[in-house]
């Protein structure tokens, strides 16, 4: 049996069986999580394989018409499929404490069944190499987390964001229906290998391209296919949150990758398009995440912002591809591609924390929150590691990514061969403007949420979580320093996939040589500062050494009472930045503002709903809804007359076809 | 041999000289008003006297507010290791080292923010909410010129872009790049038009209200790590200003730090002579300074090769 094959049977025979015979909850509790876990183990043993260059395949008979079950697993497969195993076994891990308190009062043997099969049908979907087998695990994905969104689906919100990510994945996937089906008529075969671009007509090419981009970046969250991110995350319980955030949607990213790489070497204007719409999403999807007021929307919409940012990079490196640059196409994809990586280490150790504040304070709103680095040091800690990292500030993880992508862009605009500089200033610029912004988003979450004093009472009573949630946002944090300090070993990493990605084996040592001196710079460098800073922080220890240390009140200017509602609160601390984007934000405020002498009664609430479902989605949707129901004469409730629609549909058709 | 010495009486000047710089932009203030004004050396004179005192902490704060000083010091520093005087090289310098040295102040801005919520207070939070919002538009004027500089030059690193010759085509653009870079240079470091060090309000501080809990060695460190981040970005400055000089040797280094004094004076003097923004106009003086950077890239575009 081939080493690919055993971690899908694990997942998926290991959710059927627990499913029949495990449902008693001491079982499921353990026996859950048990199964993601050494599903996890078995699956790391041939993406190691991958990264050691030697591509792992299997295929089984199937007698699935156009179908074959065939998979690999080679460097790009590998690439995600590493983030994919290693997030859900810490999510599991996590969840086996998380889902305590829902016990006896929820079906959690259901859970852990769609859970793993989640997390099998995403390793399936990154090794696929048939269409058919592709969509199917495709759908088997969207449906399993579809029903993990809707796992409180006593909650209203909980099932309608459930039902908008349903019809969301949807859409999209009726896009890849599409395009497999063009490449597959081109072809003569739904096999992934037999895809090829050759004597393909440029037409149809970028037609290919953009079903491409539309329906995987419906799964990704490219805006403005997004919505469906900021309803369906925030629903979910926090560590499918983590998963669906981390790793889920970069299944989109691979798809796009996948199929590009039987499209040939693209024309620059794909690059364009997907350097313009890493932008706008980068940018936007910060914008939009600073104005939110629950730590999970903020949290999805910044993984809205971090698709941009892989983006981005992905068109910089097409554009160095189709440009022949090659320094430019090394840097955007291994960047990219890095990023993916990243973005699945910080986004889930924050949502992981996001899940750890809603245990302990039972609220998501960050106005309510604050003061909790002194109640649940352990939650603020890893959440500090993982806002550092996200804001992509040295020398933690979430640099180096950006770092490369950046230097992608420099690459465009500077060097002999410069080519296509306008893209690189856009993404310059860019980066830049979404690194200030992340930085003000993830200060005021942090900040907010962990500093300054509790704003209400559940605040100022929580607890901190217990060892099984802890020790995955331990791992987690961890790998945020680590990667950041391993800038030498990361490109044996992205070397395979850069190879799969550019269509051709690059044995050039020094080809690699440079990324490879470049990553160990920072890596020296950040671990520079890291010294530098243990080293002033033991000096200033020793200055305070026998030195009268008090503590007193904060400085508030001898007024007599201050109470924790007067700190500055999260909406008040993004105000003047949402202010800025106004135009794209379109922030709604209510303010009754204090009357008479003797003002009673005065309140003010801000709420920013996401810009394109408003605008875009719902007259769309609305007006879609009124011209269906025009043909609602059709449904009468009357089953013979159905049965004979039918009838006399399949008739026609027999008739047509025999004609 | 002798280069690495350069490079590190470089860094030595700096880490040294720093905090002569607000002693001097208030002694220039102070002639303008016709005052006698405050010693030139009185901010080593605070910092000592702060490193041998005590210190006193907010019950609210946590160990980040104790951290924070000390992580924000270490990396200005760090960026301080990227950075040349004209042609005598940076200690530190590789390809790209100008994002690192963009992003060493985003993490000190990240801590130093931390800490001011950390404390709890109204006024702290305000001060912070503006200061992210300030450098968020100045991060893109920042690396948009450095954009321009890596393009007129064909270096990545500060190192190579400062000792590399432009040519005189690039001249327009490097003088558009020195006018961004002021902009921003005012703004990261909380001086008028953006901020006013001297105000006297709470309300309508931007830097010395995040920091005002602070005391003793701590505040020593904030004190000294703010006169190193004029001097690093100062530097930057003066390094573009100056980068057509055919300066070698000691004397680069001799005329980068005797520049700083004359931009040290020019500060006091734009201080001494412009009011402050009101706060809402701040973005629009900061998008100025993006599109300068913007026109300037374009400019190098377009007329080098």
């Amino acid at each position: 049996m081939s080493l690919l094959l055993l971690p899908l049977i694990i997942f998926f025979a290991g959710a059927l069986l627990q499913m029949v015979f495990g449902r008693r909850v001491a079982v499921v509790r353990v026996a859950g999580p048990a199964i993601t876990v050494a599903g996890a183990l078995a699956g790391l043993i041939p993406v190691i394989r991958a990264f050691g260059g030697k591509s792992v395949t299997a295929s089984l008979p199937w007698s699935m018409p156009f179908g074959s079950f065939s998979v690999e697993m080679d460097g790009l497969s590998a690439l995600f499929a590493l983030p994919i195993l290693v997030i859900c076994a810490l999510a599991a891990v996590y969840g086996s404490e998380y889902l305590k308190s829902f016990e006896g009062k929820k079906n959690l043997a259901g859970f852990w069944f769609f859970f793993n099969v989640l997390a099998g049908s995403m390793l399936l979907v990154v090794t696929a190499r048939n269409a058919i087998l592709f969509l199917l695990a495709w759908e088997v994905m969207s449906l399993s987390s579809f029903f993990l969104v809707i796992f409180e689906s006593e909650q209203e919100h909980a099932r309608r964001a459930g039902w908008t990510y349903l019809v969301a994945t949807h859409i999209g996937t009726a896009f890849l229906l599409v395009l497999f089906c063009m490449l597959g008529a081109q072809a003569g075969t739904l096999d992934f290998s037999g895809f090829s671009a050759a004597g393909m007509a440029p037409k149809f090419l970028s037609a290919a391209f953009l079903l491409a981009v539309i329906g995987f970046g419906t799964k990704a969250g490219f805006m403005p296919m997004h919505v469906w991110l900021p309803e369906a995350h925030p629903a979910a319980p926090s560590h499918v949150s983590a998963v669906m955030s981390g790793v889920m949607i970069k299944t989109g990213i691979y798809g796009l990758l996948r199929v590009l790489t039987h499209l040939g070497t693209p024309p620059a204007w794909w690059g364009w398009v997907l350097v313009a719409i890493g932008a706008a999403s980068g940018i936007l999807g910060i914008v939009f995440a600073l104005s939110q007021h629950d730590i999970k929307r903020l949290l999805a919409y910044s993984s809205v912002e971090n698709v941009g940012i892989i983006t981005a990079g992905i068109g910089i490196g097409m554009l160095g591809m189709s440009y022949g640059n090659d320094a430019m196409m090394l840097l955007g994809f291994a960047g990219a591609l890095l990023h993916v990586l990243n973005h699945s280490i910080f986004k889930s150790l924050l949502f992981l924390g996001a899940g750890s504040v809603l245990h302990a304070a039972a609220t998501r709103e960050i106005d309510r929150l604050g003061g909790l680095m002194k109640r649940t040091p352990f939650t603020g800690a890893a959440f500090l590691a993982g806002s550092v990292a996200i804001c992509g500030l040295p020398p933690l993880n979430g640099f180096l990514g950006e770092f490369m992508i950046y230097l992608g862009s420099f690459k465009a605009l500077t060097g002999s061969a410069a080519a296509c500089p306008a893209a690189g200033v856009v993404v310059i610029a860019a980066l830049a403007l979404i690194g200030g912004l992340a930085a003000v988003c993830f200060t005021k979450a942090f900040g907010m949420i962990f500093l300054g004093e509790p704003r209400s009472d559940a605040a100022a009573h929580a607890h901190e979580c217990g060892p099984a949630m802890r020790i995955p946002m331990l791992v987690l944090a961890a790998l945020c320093v680590a990667v950041g300090l391993a800038g030498p070993f990361i490109p044996k990493l992205l070397i395979p996939a850069v190879q799969v990605l550019a269509g051709r084996q690059m044995t050039d040592g020094n080809f690699f040589a440079p990324t490879e001196r470049l990553l160990t710079n920072i890596s020296l460098f950040a671990t520079g500062v890291l010294a530098l800073s243990a080293l002033l922080l033991v000096l200033r220890t020793r200055l305070l050494r026998n030195k009268p240390v008090s503590e007193s009140v904060t400085w508030d200017c001898g007024y007599a009472a201050p109470t924790a509602r007067m700190q500055y609160t999260a909406s008040s601390y993004a105000d003047p930045v949402v202010r800025l984007f106004k135009l794209f934000l379109q922030t709604r405020r209510k303010f009754v503002s204090p009357k008479g002498l003797f003002p009673e009664k005065s309140s003010f609430s801000s709420a920013t709903p996401d810009f394109y479902r408003e605008r875009m989605y719902r007259p769309a949707f609305n007006a879609t809804e009124k011209f269906l129901t025009r043909f609602q004469w059709l449904q009468h409730g009357r089953l013979n007359l159905y049965i004979l629609c039918i009838m006399v549909t399949l008739i026609v058709i027999l008739v047509w076809k025999l004609r | 041999m002798e280069m690495n010495t350069l490079s590190i009486l470089n860094l030595l000047a700096g880490l040294i000289l720093a905090p002569l710089l607000p002693g001097i932009i208030n002694r220039t203030k102070a002639v303008f008003a016709g005052r006698h004004g405050q010693p030139v050396l009185q901010t080593y004179f605070d910092i000592f006297k702060l490193l041998r005192k005590g210190a006193v902490y907010s019950r609210t704060t946590s160990w980040v507010f104790r951290l924070s000083p000390v992580i924000g010091l270490a990396a200005v520093i760090a960026a301080m290791t990227l950075l040349p005087a004209l042609s005598a090289p940076a200690p530190v310098s590789f390809a790209g080292d100008l994002i690192l040295f963009a992003y060493c102040f985003g993490l000190l801005r990240f801590f130093l923010v931390a800490a001011a919520l950390d404390t709890g207070s109204a006024f702290e939070g305000m001060g912070a909410s503006r200061e992210v919002q300030f450098s968020a538009l100045a991060e893109p004027a920042l690396l948009l010129g450095l954009a321009a500089l890596a393009r007129a030059t064909g270096s990545l690193s500060l190192t190579g872009i400062f000792s590399a010759s432009a040519g005189p085509s690039a001249g327009p653009a490097l003088a558009l790049v020195s006018a961004a870079l002021f902009i921003v240079f005012l703004a990261e470091n909380a001086r008028i038009p953006v901020d006013d060090p001297n105000t006297h309000l709470e309300l309508t501080m931007i830097h010395e209200v995040m920091v005002l809990d602070y005391s003793g060695p701590d505040f020593a460190i904030i004190l000294y790590t703010s006169s190193l981040k004029m001097w690093a970005l100062g530097a930057l400055l003066v390094n573009v200003l100056f980068s057509f000089l055919p300066l070698h040797g000691p004397a680069a280094v001799a005329c980068v730090a005797g520049s700083m004094i004359l931009l040290s004076v020019l500060v006091g003097i734009v201080e001494s002579i412009m009011a402050r923004l009101s706060l809402l106009k701040v973005p629009q003086l900061l998008a100025g300074a993006v599109a300068i950077s913007v026109l300037a890239l374009t400019l190098v575009l377009r007329f080098t090769s």
